[in-house]
């Protein structure tokens, strides 16, 4: 009996592919609303096509579908290469696909209808939010089941922030989507008012804290290493940047609601711990930059680590701008306007998609069985694109939230407001077409990804691909874990 | 040193441990924030004037929430000076106890709508949800012109007002009852500008009654 085992990188495969489609699907969205903002002719009285009926299949298409599809993709990859082991449940694991893929559906198709529960990241409908818990679960299970079969003993931590990111997500879906069904399509939270708020927040807040931090610090701290061929800079200050990150880190949602109803107590606490959080915040994206001295003339050449080093550097810059923002007096002048919309898409376009991009870079050629990306050029022209883009995009909306910040409070000699409300929004019009236009460079650099990826995967589609094998030190006649049947 | 971080290996050894300390660190800042408020809960009570959504109001909130408005529109006016200049009284706890899911909002491409009842007439709400740029031509604000054809679900408010009681909003039988009625014949446009028109009207607080508990401003 053969003493091998594979990596199963079949179901990694099937997320690649679902980030690459998902993630064209979620920005093309984007950017159609963004051009409704801009000429409002387009929502043309369509009632699904209608931008406030359109506005959640952006933000679950991208968070959700192409985020959640690069994150559980990678999670399933890296999970196998720490612990030296095949995936655990490969059935459940082939599950949690498929599940993922149907709630995306479902969750995209329903919101355009109407059907939504109007909480923001958490629109979709109870129906679909029990699918998402029994999904999510699964993946869970399977993660762990993967760590317990582990033939590393310690568990690397990027592991650390993966599992962080499926429990702490868990819980805050369960917890903020509780609610009372009227029908099959509507439902009453068991909240209201300022505790709804309260409750909202701390799940938006944390959705971004473990969705698209914890997660994405997960891939960071495999891919870049592995990118830049050097250690960890330091192993010991990403442990210390965990435990702060992920305990502070749920504090600080009630930024969110500054100057509203909410207790001020709770806000004062908010503001504080956002503060706090810068800490384990640039602890840790100057450990991925300074992972990579002695490899800095990479580069030169290697467009996987010029996407993974932009990521760190909008990381350090949006989680700076996000703490400025919670401090009240700021968020007096930044909140409710397009700085949000500002420092969102620096977040989001700059660390989460260009750290995910990088990573799908870096692990594509390996799980597609080929020994570099079909091409070097198209990787290039993905890079500018996306930068370009993205500082069209982030650059206009400061400009907007800044404009429209100082013409609410603006107030003229005799006491009296200076401008109304359609003032502002005849100011920042501009700005809007050119968001949209930064939007179409990413949405475009999108679709060279998705072509280079398709070239990529040529053997895989003719089913060439040879299964990896589980590198064991010392192959033993009974080996502890059993070696698992290469089945995919 | 060395002692303590023997302590720390097995945390880095043991995926059990790992995930147990992981839920017991993310749990206690959320714990720490909503327990309290959901304590003091039963304690803020309605604002005076605040009343738990009569039927078409009630019909007219959902389809605010079905047609996405929260994303463009806040229902919270901050305590800020220009804030209340521009919109009124400053918004309080009390005032949103009803609102399932609430509607405070986190964006403004339109303006705030806490109390933006009776300020503009019906007709006027009903070219603008309809034709948005006949009535102000530099809004980008999409219409929503099949509002007016769409009829109101007698069955669906009952059911609705059903659910709410038993979340705990005070209606009464009586009020169960006459619902189906109260809708009957309806147009959604009507429900959903009937619910803006209520928007902040009879619970604008008082000057000198800004410093209730209810705002949750006690030590």
């Amino acid at each position: 009996m053969p003493n091998t085992e594979t990596y199963n990188d079949h179901v990694v495969r099937l997320f690649l592919l679902a980030a690459a489609i998902w993630g064209i699907v979620g920005m093309a969205v984007g950017v159609y609303i963004a051009a409704e903002l801009a000429w409002p002719a387009l929502n043309f009285d369509i009632p699904w096509l209608t931008f406030s009926r359109l506005r959640p299949d952006h933000t679950f298409g991208v968070i959700f579908a192409f985020g959640g599809s690069a994150l559980m993709g990678t999670c399933y990859y890296v999970v196998q290469r720490t612990g030296h082991t095949r995936l655990a449940l490969p059935r459940l694991a082939n599950f949690t696909f498929w599940g993922w893929q149907l709630i995306i559906l479902m969750a995209m198709i329903s919101m355009p209808l109407g059907i939504t529960q109007s909480k923001e990241y958490a629109e979709p409908e109870w129906l679909i939010d029990l699918f998402i818990a029994v999904v999510w679960v699964s993946f869970g299970v399977v993660f762990f089941a993967t760590l317990a079969r582990r033939r590393i003993r310690h568990i690397y931590v990027a592991n650390w922030y993966y599992g962080a990111f499926i429990i702490a997500v868990g819980l805050l879906h369960i917890v903020n989507n509780l609610a009372i069904p009227v029908s099959l399509w509507k439902s009453y939270p068991i909240y209201s008012g300022s505790v709804d708020a309260m409750v909202q927040w701390w799940y938006g807040h944390n959705a971004v804290a473990f969705f698209l931090t914890a997660g994405f610090l997960g891939m960071m701290y495999y891919f870049v290493p592995r990118q830049a061929q050097q250690p960890l800079w330091s192993y010991r200050f990403s442990i210390v940047n965990f435990w702060a990150l992920i305990s502070v880190y749920m504090w600080a949602g009630s930024h969110h609601l500054m100057y509203t109803a909410l207790p001020d107590w709770v806000q004062s606490v908010g503001m504080a711990f956002s503060l706090i959080l810068l800490m384990p915040s640039w602890g840790s994206a100057a450990n991925g930059l300074l992972t990579f001295n002695g490899s800095w003339h990479k580069l030169k050449t290697d467009p996987a680590a010029k996407f993974m080093v932009l990521a760190l550097v909008f990381y350090a810059a949006s989680t700076f701008e996000g703490s400025m923002m919670a401090i009240k007096t700021v968020n007096s002048l930044t909140h409710y306007t397009d700085w949000t919309i500002a420092h969102v898409h620096a977040g989001s376009i700059g660390w989460v998609a260009m750290i995910t991009i990088g990573s799908l870079y870096a692990m594509a050629p390996r799980a597609l069985g080929q020994p570099a990306m079909y091409s070097n050029r198209g990787m290039e022209l993905h890079f500018w694109m996306h930068t370009v883009g993205l500082l069209f995009y982030v650059i206009a909306m400061w400009a907007a939230g800044a404009t429209e910040g100082l013409m609410w409070r603006a107030t003229s000699a005799d006491g009296s407001l200076t401008y109304t409300f359609i003032d502002s929004l005849i100011a920042v019009k501009p700005f809007y077409a050119i968001r949209w236009f930064g939007g179409v460079l990413v949405l475009g650099g999108m679709v060279v990804m998705a072509w280079n990826l398709w070239h990529t995967a040529a053997d895989a589609r003719a089913h060439l691909i040879t299964p990896i094998p589980v590198p064991i030190p010392e192959p033993a006649p009974n080996q502890v874990p059993a070696p698992l049947p290469a089945v995919a | 040193m060395a002692r303590g971080y023997t302590y720390f290996e097995a945390v880095e050894k043991h995926a059990g441990l790992l995930g147990i300390l992981i839920a017991i660190m993310v749990s206690i800042g959320g714990l720490a924030e909503i327990t309290p408020l959901f304590m003091e809960a039963h304690k803020v009570k309605p604002a005076d004037g605040v009343k738990p959504y009569d039927p078409l109001r009630l019909a007219g909130k959902d389809i605010y929430v079905r047609e996405g408005c929260y994303l463009c529109h806040s229902q919270m006016i901050r305590a800020l000076r220009a804030e209340t200049q521009r919109y009124g009284h400053y918004s309080i706890a009390s005032e949103s106890v009803y609102d399932r899911p609430f509607q405070w909002g986190s964006k403004r491409t339109g303006p705030d709508l806490a109390r933006v009842g009776g300020k503009y007439s019906d007709e006027w709400q009903l070219l603008h949800l309809t034709t948005p740029r006949a009535v102000a031509p530099d809004s980008n604000m999409p219409g929503y012109p099949w509002l007016a054809q769409a009829q109101l679900d007698p069955d669906e408010i009952t059911q609705k007002l059903r659910v709410l009681r038993l979340l705990g909003d005070p209606y009464t039988d009586a009020d169960i009852a006459a619902a189906a009625d109260a809708v009957k014949g309806r147009t959604e446009m009507q429900a959903l500008i009937a619910y803006l028109q209520g928007l902040g009207i009879a619970n604008e607080p008082q000057a000198a009654a800004t410093a209730t508990p209810a705002e949750g401003a006690t030590p």
